[in-house]
């Protein structure tokens, strides 16, 4: 049983870094973060990894594996075939620190300009099904995947420009909220950059959470941008008789 | 000597998860310039993990439910050696606490009527969780930290205290490094409130995350302050089994809420062997009240029947079920079973329990739809901590406050599920607001006295500095080890003083670390210096467990199995004096005569 894996962890800093091949023993269940911790353990007290629930709850660990957004956390390594060796790179979107630990903090400086949660008056009930559509948003882990994968982050480091998917998936989750009364429509237009997203949906394949992204979050927001902008009356009526996003 | 980069807040928060976000907004609101500091990037503490819920008694499921139900489910869990007022604060405050959540966007989920739901959790007589599926602390958490972004706080986000500064006998602030590049930064204070979580990394087998090292209870104690009953730790009784990896992730007690039962290897529901005499008018004594139970609990009637056992407190199943693996009885993996399965239908338990179903799924190849799982108990809270007083959450160091599981006094010598995240809340707002006024009654910030900084900074580099020495992963393995082996969850008198002695060695060894690389985000390094907090807040549990010569709790003594009465108005306390750790016994506050009745007699449903 005594199989081993082969691992290549990137080891570097802001300055530049390099692949660095490790060993370590397989064992049963063992996820891609196991590795990375037995390498720390055993070889490189000083390898730089983001963790701390190590239960896929909390959205620290996120790396590339063999060029894949993951949680290492959740990556089991009987996944990956043994004999050939497993790359672990930091995510690709964001400076790297060190090793695999990378500076996010745009993403919550980004969160930051979001108006907050307004609540209205009066009554306050409210009912599954209103809470359903939210509570799949407000399941994010903020573990920045698809901020990571989004191409008009990765390739086009549009980070002035465009919030990326994380944040529309929250101000989705403003919008939507059953008793919420603040207005960001312009935002979402404006600062968040709603439009730069073209639906490929590679942020929707990577959510460990599985949240639609893109058909729940983004989509609906445009169509509010759309009204707003485009279509007033369309956009007056949802203000009066709430509910309804979708065209269908 | 150069003078170290400081910062002046009225009040400083050291530690990020739910009780040091609580307190934060409400120094904030209370208008003192506040600092937030946090071991891990914010919204990624500890807190994220609590899945089944918080408990508050809304009544909105049962009304049968109020304060003072709650308050005496508390002392019941806790035997009666909880600080009384704490827990009477605690069961009084937290509809308002979870209420607020709501006003500041948390979704809970809901009730027919479109009120917040919740749901039957061990110890508590009533439905008195309010739950998001089982995430609601990433919920709290998500709140919290959307409400605090913008409340005026600095965050100061992967930062670790090292030593709480002292002047003229009072807090003056503290020193500790950032991870990412390694400096020490002195935060000039006030007042500082530690809201640090837990100790659970000092086990082998635990649920808690790399961050639970002991730092608060450790910083109290180097400070000067008391710690209490530290010999009470929680171990919860459904954590993990297999495989290695992730051995000790908890399994949410929901699942035993939402009907799941625990099954030896014969297939017996064995818990009904282990009703205490305490309980025996509360709960089933045969499968079929207790499916009656679920059945009602299902339907969202109020269920006549008594609840099913697998429902006692958390001290209560895992020492059952301890007992059955040693007995023979267990499952391969050294745990029992947990069965939901049979119980409810794929779809509910999808619906209900979505992380666990994928948890299992994906970690463990596990269908929870079709198959058991295999569970055991994973060391998860500790009830011990800096001693605080209970309206104030002041230490007994001026200007030092704690809230949340660094703090003792709310849970005595057990806590009820769901009581933490309540207890995050409502103590987390009153440390906050209390540290906020004694920033006020002080005109000028007190002085710094830079030879402390000096030598926390100079000690905490010695690692460096050693060309030969041993790698400070050994060493918290070995401790883990040990714990896990001698201060677990059965406890007797010859380990215990075996493991004094280990921690001994082992203290001389962590003397003698060497880390290499840099500085900068160093894990190693950073292994290095908790090591020191955990062999302290070690040793302190070690001591008080060998001198609880009883069984109570979170503490049992297989040498001294009897819940002793003396024992029960006795508090142990724990200090530094001189390079010491010594140990005092305190007497036990009583309950005024009126809540003295409320938990002798029937409360009237
Ligand atoms: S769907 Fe939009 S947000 Fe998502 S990855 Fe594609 S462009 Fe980016
Ligand atoms: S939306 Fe999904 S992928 Fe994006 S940060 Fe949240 S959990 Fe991660
Ligand atoms: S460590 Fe928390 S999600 Fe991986």
């Amino acid at each position: 049983m005594s199989s081993t894996a082969q691992l290549k962890i990137f080891r570097g800093d802001r300055n530049g870094g390099a692949m660095v091949d490790y060993e370590v023993p397989r064992t049963p269940g063992m996820v891609v973060l196991d590795a990375v911790h037995v390498v720390q353990a055993t070889q490189a007290p000083d390898l730089a990894v983001r963790w701390n629930c190590k239960a896929g709850k909390c959205g620290s660990c996120s790396a590339e594996v063999n060029g894949k957004p993951k949680l290492t956390c959740m990556e089991r390594m009987d996944k990956y075939p043994e004999g050939t060796a497993i790359s672990i790179r930091p995510m690709k979107t964001f400076p790297v620190i060190k090793d695999l630990v990378t500076d996010v903090s745009w993403n919550y400086a980004v969160n930051k300009k979001i108006p907050p949660f307004k609540i209205k008056e009066g009554e306050r009930k409210y009912y599954q099904y209103e809470a359903d559509r939210v509570q799949e948003f407000r399941k994010c882990i903020e573990c920045f995947l698809c901020q990571n994968i989004c191409h008009v982050l990765r390739e086009h480091q549009l980070k002035q420009e465009f919030a990326g998917p994380r944040f529309l998936v929250r101000v989705a989750g403003l919008e939507m909220h059953p008793l919420d009364t603040e207005d960001r429509t312009e935002l979402i237009k404006d600062a968040m950059g709603v439009g730069f997203c073209n639906i490929t949906k590679c942020c929707t394949e990577v959510c460990p959470e599985s949240i639609q992204i893109t058909d729940n979050a983004i989509i609906p927001l445009k169509e509010r941008v759309a009204d707003r902008y485009y279509d007033p009356i369309r956009w007056i009526a949802r203000k009066v008789f709430g509910g309804n996003d979708s065209r269908q | 000597m150069e003078p170290r980069p400081t910062h002046q807040y009225d009040v400083v928060i050291v530690g990020a998860g739910g009780a040091g976000l609580r307190a934060a907004i409400e120094a904030a609101r209370q208008g003192a310039k506040t600092a937030l500091l946090c071991k891990s990037l914010l919204g990624k503490a500890h807190t994220v993990m609590a899945e089944g819920g918080v408990a508050a008694a809304l009544a909105n499921v049962d009304d049968r439910d109020n304060w003072k139900v709650h308050f005496r489910d508390t002392m019941k869990g806790g035997k009666y050696l909880n600080q009384w007022r704490m827990a009477q604060l605690h069961a009084q405050e937290a509809p308002e606490r979870v209420n607020e959540l709501e006003e500041w966007g948390a979704v809970f989920d809901r009730t027919k009527d479109g009120r917040i739901l919740q749901r039957n959790f061990g110890g508590h007589s009533h439905p008195r969780l309010a739950h998001v599926g089982d995430r609601t602390g990433l919920e709290i958490i998500r709140t919290l930290q959307d409400k605090g972004i913008h409340s005026g706080i600095d965050v100061f986000m992967e930062f670790t205290v090292r030593r709480i500064l002292i002047s003229d006998g009072a807090v003056s602030g503290c020193v500790g490094y950032d991870r990412e590049k390694g400096a020490f930064t002195v935060f000039n204070a006030k007042a500082v409130v530690l809201a640090t979580g837990g100790i659970g990394r000092c086990w082998e087998v635990s649920s808690n995350s790399w961050e639970y090292t002991a730092d608060g209870h450790a910083l109290a104690l180097w400070a000067g302050a008391d710690l209490l009953d530290m010999e009470f730790v929680q171990f919860h009784p459904t954590g993990m089994t297999w495989p290695p990896s992730v051995k000790g992730t908890l399994i949410t007690e929901g699942v035993r809420g939402e009907g799941g039962v625990l099954k030896n290897s014969e297939g017996k529901r064995f818990m009904f062997n282990y009703i205490p005499a305490m309980f025996k008018a509360e709960f089933a004594d045969t499968e079929k009240e207790a499916d009656e139970w679920v059945a009602s609990v299902i339907a969202g009637k109020i269920p006549t029947a008594r609840r099913p056992p697998e429902l006692l407190t958390r001290d209560v199943v895992a020492r059952a079920i301890h007992r059955e693996v040693a007995e023979g009885r267990g499952a391969p993996h050294g745990g029992v079973f947990l069965d939901i399965a049979t119980r409810r239908t794929p779809e509910e338990i999808k619906r209900k329990l979505p992380g666990m179903y994928h948890q299992f799924k994906q970690l463990a190849d596990v269908d929870i739809t079709t198959d058991p799982m295999e569970v055991g108990p994973t060391c998860h809270y500790t009830m011990g901590g800096v001693r605080v007083h209970p309206e104030t959450q002041e230490s007994t160091v001026p200007g030092l406050f704690a809230a949340g599981e660094v703090a003792a006094g709310m849970h005595g010598a057990n806590r009820l599920g769901g009581n933490s995240l309540s207890d995050l809340l409502v103590f987390g707002k009153r440390a906050g607001e209390h540290a906020a006024q004694h920033a006020k009654r002080s005109a000028a910030h007190p002085r710094i006295d830079a030879a402390q900084v000096e030598e926390c900074v100079k000690e905490s580099l010695l690692p460096f500095e050693r060309n030969e020495g041993e790698n400070p992963y050994a060493i918290s393995e070995d401790l883990q080890k040990m714990m896990q082996r001698k201060v677990g969850i059965i406890r007797e008198d010859k380990d215990l003083r075996e493991a004094i002695e280990a921690i001994r060695s082992l203290r001389e060894r962590a003397r003698h670390t060497k880390v290499g690389g840099n500085v900068q985000f160093n894990p190693g390094w950073h292994l290095a210096l908790d090591l020191k907090n955990m062999l302290d807040i070690s040793e302190a549990v070690a001591r008080a467990a060998l001198e609880r010569t009883e069984s109570r709790g979170g503490h049992t003594r297989e040498d001294h199995p009897k819940t002793e009465a003396d024992w029960g108005k006795v508090n142990l306390v724990m200090r530094l004096r001189d390079g010491n750790i010594t140990l005092e016994h305190v007497p036990l506050e009583q309950p005024p005569a009126e809540l003295k009745a409320l938990l002798e007699g029937e409360l009237s449903h």
